[in-house]
């Protein structure tokens, strides 16, 4: 019941700082919220990576952020590829060969985060908690200075292909089928892979590896299979974020996934690390928070304020949001 | 050295010895190696000896007391701000309208008090956190600082506190105490040619000097709280919280003064770096400088004094002199082997010198990746744990944050 009292405080508080502003403008208002909405899509669909690495192997994975911009430059040349350019592709063609392209690069993607478990945190599997989350970080070096070298260390254009209609939903706020496809695509992903945790075997080979991997492994799961799975699928959705964050903003730098990255394992945190449905709640508000402090209170300090208030959750709630107590081992 | 008996004492002991020896004999190796213009890499030793001064800091929260932090570089920004802001015209411009000059020397105290400060504030609330998410707490808070350093300049509501984005300039150097350059002395101290810190750049010398007095006074102080009673009840609840607790230790207040301990060593590096460079500013101290910290810990040998040193001297060599003049190493090897060719640029190829800087992001990663693959337990460890280790007295990690709250 606790956890109830305490969402409903932190909801009466938003509440409270931001009616006048809603008043004030609504238009505006929803307008923000739209944007809050497509961000945060983007930060949860990161955020469920790492909690999903974290809640199996308690690995902060520093390098989950630079898969994520990986995502982003696979799709980059594939896209060209496939012959889709700006403003000439119309049809349900480019639906259909953008769906391919996100498949081929989540699988890329995906192959990559094993191979890189396989080399980096495999073999320390056993070694000081500390050691692998240094190989994490060397990792996270290793994609950058790779995107680094191929294109370079400036913003990179990123084709803007998708249809850029728009539609009034109140006054002066627009909803366009930008937005719509990024909270589309991360609400789908998130479905799929809930259905996919409760509902497959590997699923549930995964959710007992994380609760006791000893255990698990007596009962004849094979853990190595299941860990480079939960990379596989942490990647996959990293890719996917990575390509419609591309599609939205249509710019994307080598070092982009170094501060997302650190904002979607707060929001991982914010949530309750490793539930899943804490680090898509956590994703999305922390688009929220960022969006509207960067429109209504001092824009120069949206990153503090989102720390602040991550602060002072694990301060009331010392295991996030929607974190479950762990017993005493 | 109580615990250190056996060969790993008598190898941390070889450790002591030779980076004493070479601290000694850097300043002539030096000119013999730039022939006779060795100040340039003196000062760049001095600086290295801030990185050393901050990693023996944090080992004393992750190696002794196990408390993972990632927002280390806070403490040292505070520690480099309080010096800057009271030994300079800074506060001129502040609502208080007065500006401060406070002495290096005493400041050096002030920086490690009030870094220790803020190590409790950010401590007292957040320390019965699990492991993992106080790393996370201590993340946010080392990304808060900057920010609002550089919140507080110019235009802020509350005045111009900090200059903003520009950092405070003009930082005042250390000034030798009057009864050692009174007029009575005579020019102080012979042996050392301009022995008076106002010229870092081109005599280095004093800065280094003062570096090493401090680097070995905070390594005596940082071996005696590892073998007092406190750093026994930072093992202990490194180990096990629970048992730590139910044998009698206030946990929460070790590891409150483990806190406030590692972060008061920052605020001395940081009143230090100020005086040195003379300038601080906010870029300075990101999230970045904080995990550098951390890899030079957990590198050298986490837990274990000469370990520590030697990783954050390896870490800053490779980042700061072997990736900084590699490329013009490579072009010159290029030359000397009649491949000159290669230096031009031409199409894509944008010639060996900025090629071989691009690798660097990728160079500096494999390092990290191929050393902690190979030795997961760092270059040195301390002997507990490397027992610990190897001959499987623990089963678990021994390093395991996921203690709970009792």
């Amino acid at each position: 019941m606790g956890t109830w009292l305490f969402l409903v405080a932190v909801v009466l508080i938003l509440a409270v700082l931001l009616t006048p502003k809603a008043v004030g403008n609504f238009p505006l208002f929803l307008q923000n919220l739209i944007y809050g909405v497509a961000d945060g899509s983007i930060y949860a669909l990161i955020a469920l990576g790492y909690t999903m690495v974290y809640g199996i192997i308690e690995l902060i994975n520093f390098a989950h952020g630079d898969v994520f911009t990986l995502g982003a430059f696979l799709s980059m040349p594939l896209i060209g590829a496939f012959g889709l350019a700006e403003g000439k592709s119309t049809g349900v063609g480019v639906w259909l060969l953008l769906l391919l392209i996100a498949v081929i690069v989540m699988t890329i993607n995906g192959g990559i985060n094993v191979v890189i478990e396989r080399v980096a945190y495999r073999p320390l599997r056993n070694a000081p908690r500390l050691a692998p989350l240094i190989t994490a970080v060397g990792v996270s070096f290793i994609l950058e200075g790779i995107m680094y070298l191929w294109r370079g260390a400036s913003n990179v254009h990123y084709p803007d292909v998708l249809p850029g209609a728009r539609f009034a939903v109140i006054g002066s706020a627009f909803i366009s089928i930008k937005d719509i496809v990024v909270i589309l695509t991360a609400i789908i992903l998130v479905i799929l892979l809930s259905l996919f945790i409760s509902r497959s075997k590997l699923g549930k080979a995964m959710r007992a590896t994380a609760q006791d991997r000893e255990a698990a492994q007596l009962m004849g799961i094979d853990i190595n299979r299941t860990i480079s799975a939960t990379f596989f699928i942490g990647a996959v959705l990293a890719g996917a974020g990575g390509m419609i964050f591309g599609l939205y903003f249509n710019s994307v730098r080598f070092d982009l996934g170094f501060e997302a990255g650190l904002l979607a394992f707060t929001a991982a945190v914010f949530g309750g690390i490793g539930n899943l449905q804490g680090a898509a709640l956590g994703g999305l508000f922390i688009g929220l928070v960022q969006v509207f402090s960067n429109a209504y209170f001092v824009s120069a300090l949206t990153d503090a304020w989102i720390f602040a208030i991550l602060i002072l959750v694990l301060v009331f709630r010392p295991t996030g949001l929607l974190g479950m107590q762990v017993p005493e081992k | 050295m109580r615990w250190a008996t056996g060969w790993v004492g008598d190898r941390n002991r070889t450790i002591y010895t030779l980076l004493i020896i070479l601290a000694l004999l850097f300043p002539a190796i030096a000119d013999v190696l730039t022939g006779g213009e060795g100040n340039h890499l003196v000062g760049t030793a001095a600086d290295a000896g801030v990185f050393v001064l901050l990693a023996i800091g944090l080992n004393v929260v992750v190696g002794f007391a196990g408390l993972l932090d990632l927002g280390y570089a806070a403490f040292f920004a505070i520690g480099a701000y309080t010096y800057g802001m009271f030994a300079s015209g800074q506060l001129l411009g502040s609502p208080l309208h007065h500006e401060f000059h406070i002495p290096f020397w005493l400041m050096l105290i002030v920086g490690m008090l009030v870094a220790a400060g803020f190590g409790i504030i950010l401590g007292a609330p957040t320390l019965r956190l699990r492991g993992d998410y106080l790393a996370i707490v201590t993340l946010g808070f080392g990304e808060i600082v900057p920010l609002v350093v550089q919140y507080l300049g110019p235009g802020s509501p509350v005045g111009n506190w900090t200059a903003g984005v520009n950092g405070i300039a003009a930082i005042d150097p250390p000034k030798l105490p009057f009864f050692v350059a009174g007029p009575w002395v005579g020019a102080p101290i012979q042996v050392v040619k301009n022995f008076d810190f106002t010229n870092p750049l081109a005599y280095p010398m004093d800065f280094y000097l003062l570096m090493l007095v401090l680097v070995a006074v905070c390594v005596v102080l940082a071996n005696n709280l590892y073998n007092s009673r406190i750093g026994r009840a930072w093992m202990a609840v490194r180990e096990d919280e629970v048992a730590a607790a139910a044998s009698g230790i206030n946990t929460v207040a070790m590891k409150l003064m483990a806190f406030a301990i590692g972060a008061s060593f920052a605020g001395l590096a940081g009143s230090y770096y100020g005086a040195k460079l003379s300038l601080v500013s906010a870029d300075n101290f990101h999230f970045i400088v904080s995990v550098t910290i951390l890899i030079m810990v957990v590198l050298g040998g986490m837990g274990n004094i000469p370990g520590v040193i030697v990783g954050a001297l390896l870490i800053y060599i490779t980042q700061f002199f072997v990736l900084t003049n590699l490329p013009d190493w490579v072009t010159g090897l290029a030359s000397l082997v009649g491949l000159s060719g290669l230096n031009q640029s031409h199409g894509d190829w944008v010639g060996l010198h900025d090629e071989v800087q691009r690798l660097n992001y990728l160079i500096f990663g494999l390092i990290l990746v191929v050393v902690m693959v190979l030795r997961p337990q760092g270059l040195f460890p301390s002997r507990i744990r490397e027992q610990e280790l190897e001959k499987g007295i623990a089963e678990e990690s021994v390093f395991d944050l996921r203690e709970e709250q009792p």
